[in-house]
């Protein structure tokens, strides 16, 4: 093994361990792409194995089928439980696990050693049913609220997540409870972490998703406290292209600039544009294609031979919907539908070899907490193993010169670190280096 | 005198600079993108004098009962050597502060002159850092320095707090009251920076007696009416991302010079005092000076900037006299003629490509208004 | 904001004049609202300067306080506001509270706060109504917070969200400004009439804040009359202080109190919109309720949200938020509208319809009528592949089955379900017909489910535990008010 990953080994070990005589439960910080899912099936298994049933939270479907899926891969023998609403059609993946049990009440899955379902769905579980340890995935994108109506289940807990990614949100003003130890609108783990401030806080170190060109500039950004580094080394991942630059024009210059140094910033001329901004949304489009067309090839520690980059393998990431929308309509006309265009939002927890994003604050002249919210930025920038290549159009420094600092300030709130301004600040310093300009 | 001091002495003319203090420091981060502001500030003109003289007096009057408000709680506070102040620190905050040391820095025997107070506060203050004796101390009428685009302000914090673990705290006291652990986000996002302005001044004031940054505690502490009563609360106020922001701007009024640089030759916003003191420069070209200087106007400055009103009245017909977000909504479009010529579809062959977008998005908008309202917009 | 409400805002810095952004009034009217208009004195947390009330606008009634500070006086002015207020809410079946402006629901707000704690017997006992005043304007100010209620009306709110002004929301806090736009007196522009309401002598502040000239220039120096005659036990001088102090008092207020109640006549004629009615039944419920819990001798709101009270709150803050939206939608067409530009709704004209359709590939035969229509809205992928709904016909489901472009718009073709009675012909009138306009939405005004949650006694170890049970304490009757 790599000192890294013997790095990775220790801390994920001293975590397993320490739940025994943890006397409420432990939190795991978790930079992206750090194994938080491997930790959450060991934890998993190895508390059922220790006799103790675990109940498993994760804020989504998909998040449920996946950690479900892994740990009946790993575990063929554990009795698993997939707890499911109403509407809920089983994935085509948990159909092979002989032992995965699918059910919409709790009490039919009381033998399972283990039993997954969504925070939603445990919300509505009442009765007596109680579970020693309860597994909470993704614990700083759950709101508080969403905490409390599940708390109640369980004795103790392991959470686990990202603390650099996008915070819970509400549509509804929630200026009433700021300041308060159990604010709604705190994750999870920040108001668990308030009236239980004894539980310790680990963190995995480091990310096996990022390659060794972002992990560095991530880190530094986004996770100014605890940081984290990459797995593999400088060598160890390699994106190559085999059809040569179909002449001299940015778009190519940008994807061989990726493809050598991990980044690359696509310069469009400053302007300040409407949110779907054409030429904007055509250069995401065009880089994606771009990549295709140039037949991209990812070498990497999983595929030391060499494997070609699929469409499915690249995103495109932007902050608003009607951004995703446009963008996936310039790639179905020209019949890429496989390439996964979405919001920071709904990309959070996935992963993919190359990662093209809209910069949020492109085309503005000003910026608001929306955009300039560090989560947002980090989301898109973390998502990939290979290349992030960022459209933007020039300016946005000028912007954050600009920018007045006049929020309102709420007593007895913890401050949130990284500050949105100083993450933007910091990852387009890293970027500028990796300037390449449209046309 | 530097060449930008130079500069920034004939665009403010004959008039004394205004000194900075804690509140206007703290507003350089209201609007950084204005450079009317910007130049105004670091140049120290009288805003105030000067919009009122141009026929756009500032809409901000200080009612004296606000005013006696905050001097009374303020003075009941500090009163009897702040005893109140230390029961208060004691008891809420767990400061170990056994014994009340209380000093006043303001004795320097009857010497006012600033330099000379600033200098026996920083010797006082950093003696405090090194003395072996280990009781805590409240000073009391600090005076700190900061610089300011290559001037010196001279602050004047309320109350700087000293306890055993070798740290010291700025206090503020404000008049606004703290209800059941909250206060208006605003009036503390005000109170959090000012306090800021005195953690940098003390920072700086310590540095050059070898006093590590860390010594003066990010954390300061607000210290408000109770409730409806006037029984003083504290709160803890981290003011670690208002030290960034201030950082920041200070360093960019450090750059004036770019700003200055792109100013007509021999600007002046002098008003052209006669013998007898009585200002002859005609209020309009006086207005034209001021215009010379580019402003960002938004209608956030109606809260915080004495040019307001003139400022407003020089965008009207503007998009960003309806405020950022619809100016943003309205797809970019500078001005409203211009929005409302793209919303009827009557936009001029220069405007095809850079503005087909928000013609579009405009163009929509008014048929939905004209479908449902029966009138074309 | 939205780009339909700034184009509105263009077109009335055009025409000098507000701009409709809505075609039907979406906040309830009470025949008989009371209007109040509180005056804070400047400095203070909350400290009742004047108030000017009442629920008939050829009758205000004005009270004054002419020592703010002195903790006698204040209580004297919370009684007799208690016994209008609370007379107003015995004999109203349908109580509503309009102030100026959200800083006058803040003063409310803050006045329940300072009373309802208070007891009216023992060592620091205030004047009988106080405290239940308290509770009545803390009751007041939360549903202003319901994003479902009329109880409470903050009257600039609830005029820009009917019109348009041309300037921008930080100008529209003020209610002089607003009404110059929206109702400028004849031979005046609604800009000219806006930009003299910002002059305070011609147009005294709305409050609470008082003009802090008028504070420096006038009101002090009648103040210090009346402490110089209250001194001196001349009762004639005191008399004329205290008269002169009230008149200047009623300058300030008397025009503000004109501005809301040609306010509330603006709204008036403004149509209701179809939900209204429904939620204001619900507001009543409310009042009703709160009523009986103070009956019951239940305890005066918490100062602030338990865990579980904030949980709960915030779960049926956003799920009425959300049906009020919709509600909203279906009432008018200007917010539908909004749906329309993000691509969430389309609408056009009806050109082909099938309502007898059959459908016959499942087991049974279900009537599954088809209409097609013309429309020039963006009809996206997103909305092709969910389920709609129709203002028109709410409890009818529709499903877009084909869409064609057609130059600049879009043939789209929905198949209906529901809404259209049991047998296999439609009820008449239940499936559009040709020529007529629809429009069909991808919302639903579905009931949501209030969560569950635990008891506040079960608060989980995660929140801090269970709560300390609520004794009304001593401290709290005694709590300063100074």
């Amino acid at each position: 093994m790599t000192s890294t990953a013997e790095l990775a080994e220790d801390a994920t070990r001293q975590i397993l361990t320490s739940l025994g005589a943890a006397e409420r439960g432990v939190v795991v910080d978790s930079p992206p792409g750090a194994g938080k899912s491997t930790l959450v099936v060991r934890a998993a298994a190895g508390l059922a194995e220790s006799g103790e049933p675990v109940m498993v939270i994760a804020q989504t479907n998909e998040q449920v089928d996946d950690l479900t899926d892994r740990l009946a891969s790993a575990h063929p023998d554990l009795a698993v439980g997939r707890l499911a609403a109403g509407g809920y059609l089983p994935a085509p993946r948990l159909a092979g696990h002989e032992k995965v049990t699918v059910a919409t009440k709790a009490a039919d899955l009381e033998q399972c050693a283990v039993v997954l379902g969504t925070a939603h769905k445990w919300a509505t579980v009442s009765g007596d049913l109680r579970w020693p340890w309860a597994i909470v995935d993704e614990a700083y994108q759950m709101r508080s609220d969403l905490l409390l109506r599940v708390a109640e289940r369980f004795d103790r807990a392991l959470f686990v997540g990202d603390p650099g990614q996008l915070d819970p949100f509400s549509t509804v003003d929630t200026d009433r409870w700021a300041g308060l130890t159990w604010d709604p609108m705190q994750s999870a783990v920040a108001v668990l972490l308030r009236h239980n401030p004894d539980i310790a806080v680990r963190t995995l170190p480091v990310s096996w998703r990022l390659p060794a060109s972002a992990a560095p500039a991530v880190s530094e950004a986004f996770y100014p406290f605890t940081g984290f580094t990459a797995a593999t080394g400088a060598g160890d991942r390699r994106l190559e292209l085999l059809a040569r630059p179909l002449g001299r024009n940015g778009l190519d210059q940008a994807v061989d600039m990726a493809a050598g140094a991990g980044w690359a910033l696509c310069e469009l001329p400053a302007r300040h544009t409407v949110r779907t901004d054409r030429e904007a949304v055509l250069a995401c489009a065009a880089l994606a294609e771009r990549f295709l067309q140039r037949g991209a090839m990812s070498y990497s520690e999983q595929a030391v031979a060499g494997v070609p980059v699929t469409a499915s393998r690249i995103a495109v990431g932007t902050a608003h919907r009607d951004q995703a929308q446009a963008v996936r309509q310039v790639l179905a006309g020209s019949g890429l539908r496989e390439v996964v265009v979405d919001t920071a939002n709904r990309l959070q927890g996935r992963e993919f070899d190359i990662m093209v994003m809209l910069h949020p604050l492109s085309g503005r002249r000003d910026a608001t907490a929306f955009h300039l919210e560090a989560g947002r930025l980090c989301v898109l920038a973390s998502r990939h193993r290979h290349a992030c290549v960022v459209v933007a159009r020039a300016g946005i420094p000028e912007l954050l010169d600009a920018h007045p600092s006049t929020e309102p300030v709420y007593l007895n709130q913890p401050v949130r670190f990284p500050d949105g301004w100083e993450a933007n600040q910091s990852f387009l310093a890293h970027l500028s280096q990796f300037t390449v300009r449209l046309p | 005198m530097s060449g930008t001091e130079a500069r920034l002495a004939r665009v403010r003319g004959r008039a004394l600079p205004r000194s900075h203090n804690a509140r206007t420091i703290a507003a350089l981060a209201a609007n950084p993108g204005c450079a009317r502001r910007a130049i105004m500030d670091a140049a120290g003109v009288d805003k105030q004098r000067i919009a009122a003289y141009t026929g756009y007096p500032a809409p901000f009057g200080q009612s004296r009962f606000a005013l006696a408000r905050g001097t009374a709680f303020e003075a009941q506070v500090k009163a009897s050597g702040a005893a109140g102040l230390l029961t208060l620190l004691r008891e809420h905050l767990d400061l170990p502060i056994p014994e009340a040391h209380y000093d006043d820095l303001n004795d320097v025997g009857g010497n006012t002159d600033l330099t000379v107070r600033y200098a026996a506060t920083r010797q006082k203050l950093a003696t405090a850092v090194t003395s072996a004796a280990d009781a805590g101390t409240m000073f009391d009428h600090p005076l700190l320095r900061l610089e300011v685009g290559g001037r010196h302000a001279f602050l004047e914090p309320d109350l700087i707090a000293f306890q055993l673990r070798g740290r010291f705290h700025v206090v503020e006291i404000k008049s606004f009251a703290v209800i059941d652990g909250q206060a208006d986000g605003d009036k503390v996002a005000q109170a959090a920076i000012q306090s800021a302005v005195y953690v940098l001044a003390l920072r700086q004031a310590l540095a050059g007696h070898g006093v590590a940054p860390e010594t003066v505690a990010d954390e300061t502490i607000l210290v408000c009416p109770k409730d409806f009563s006037s029984q003083p609360a504290a709160t803890s106020v981290d003011v670690r991302k208002q030290l960034t922001v201030l950082r920041r701007q200070l360093s960019r009024i450090a750059r004036i010079d770019d700003l200055l640089g792109q100013l007509p030759p021999g600007l002046t916003l002098d008003l052209d005092p006669d013998g007898a003191g009585v200002p002859q420069r005609k209020p309009a070209g006086l207005a034209a000076a001021i215009r010379a200087i580019d402003a960002r106007y938004a209608p956030e400055c109606l809260n915080t900037c004495e040019m307001c009103f003139l400022c407003r009245d020089e965008a009207r017909g503007t998009t960003a006299r309806l405020g950022r977000a619809a100016r943003e909504e309205l797809g970019g479009v500078e001005d409203v003629p211009a929005v409302l010529r793209l919303a009827r579809g009557e936009h001029r062959p220069e405007e095809e490509g850079d503005l087909a977008e928000a013609a579009a998005l405009l163009r929509s908008a008014a048929a939905l208004r004209a479908e449902i309202l029966g009138e074309a917009v | 904001m939205s780009t339909l409400i700034s184009l509105a805002r263009a077109v009335a810095v055009e025409r000098e004049l507000a701009q409709p952004i809505r075609t039907v009034r979406h906040v309830h009217l009470a025949d008989r609202p009371l209007v109040f208009i509180p005056l804070a004195m400047a400095g203070e947390a909350n400290a009742p300067l004047a108030a000017m009330l009442g629920d008939d606008p050829a009758s205000a009634r004005l009270l004054t306080v002419a020592e703010p500070r002195d903790r006698d006086q204040r209580f004297a002015f919370a009684a007799e506001l208690a016994g209008i207020v609370l007379g107003y809410i015995e004999n109203s079946h349908a109580p509503q509270l309009i102030v100026p402006n959200p800083a006058g629901v803040t003063f409310t707000r803050l006045l329940g706060r300072s009373t309802r704690f208070r007891r009216t017997s023992g060592e620091w006992a205030v004047p009988a109504g106080v405290p239940l005043l308290g509770r009545w304007l803390t009751f007041f100010s939360e549903r202003y917070e319901h994003p479902a209620s009329s109880l409470m009306v903050a009257m600039t709110g609830a005029l820009t969200e009917h019109w348009a002004t041309g300037q921008s929301p930080v100008e529209d806090l003020s209610l002089g400004a607003v009404l110059g736009w929206v109702d400028p007196p004849s031979g005046m522009s609604g800009a000219q009439a806006a930009a003299a309401a910002e002059d305070p002598v011609v147009c005294p502040p709305a409050g609470p804040a008082t003009d802090p000239t008028f504070d420096n220039e006038v009101l002090e120096p009648r103040m210090l009359a009346i402490r110089t005659a209250g001194l001196t036990g001349d009762g004639r001088a005191y008399d004329r202080a205290r008269q002169a102090f009230d008149e200047a008092l009623a300058t300030q207020l008397t025009p503000v109190w004109a501005m809301m109640w040609r306010a509330v006549d603006l709204l008036r004629r403004v149509p209701e919109a179809g939900h209204v009615r429904q939620r204001w039944t619900d507001d009543l419920d409310a009042v009703a309720w709160h009523a009986g819990h103070i009956g019951e001798g239940g305890p005066p709101q918490a100062r602030r949200d338990g865990a579980v009270a904030a949980a709960r709150r915030l779960a049926n803050m956003e799920r009425i938020q959300e049906m009020v939206a919709v509600q909203r939608a279906f009432d008018d067409p200007l917010v539908m509208a909004e749906y329309r530009m993000t691509g969430a709704a389309f609408a056009g004209e009806v050109v082909h319809a099938e309502p007898d359709r059959v459908d016959g590939s499942g087991r049974r035969r279900v009537l599954r009528p088809r209409v097609t229509l013309v429309t020039s809205d963006d009809v996206s992928e997103q909305i092709s592949a969910s389920e709609l709904t129709s203002p028109a016909r709410p409890s009818q489901k529709a499903r877009v089955v084909s869409l064609t472009a057609a130059g600049d718009q879009c043939r789209v073709t929905v198949e209906l379900k529901g809404g259209m009675g049991r047998s296999l012909t439609p009820v008449p009138g239940s499936v559009p017909a040709v020529g007529e306009r629809v429009c069909y939405a991808m919302v639903s005004d579905s009931y949501q489910n209030p969560p569950a949650l635990p008891a506040p006694e079960d608060t989980p170890w995660t929140h801090g535990g269970p709560p300390p049970q609520y004794t009304p304490a001593d401290d709290e009757a005694r709590e300063d008010w100074s």
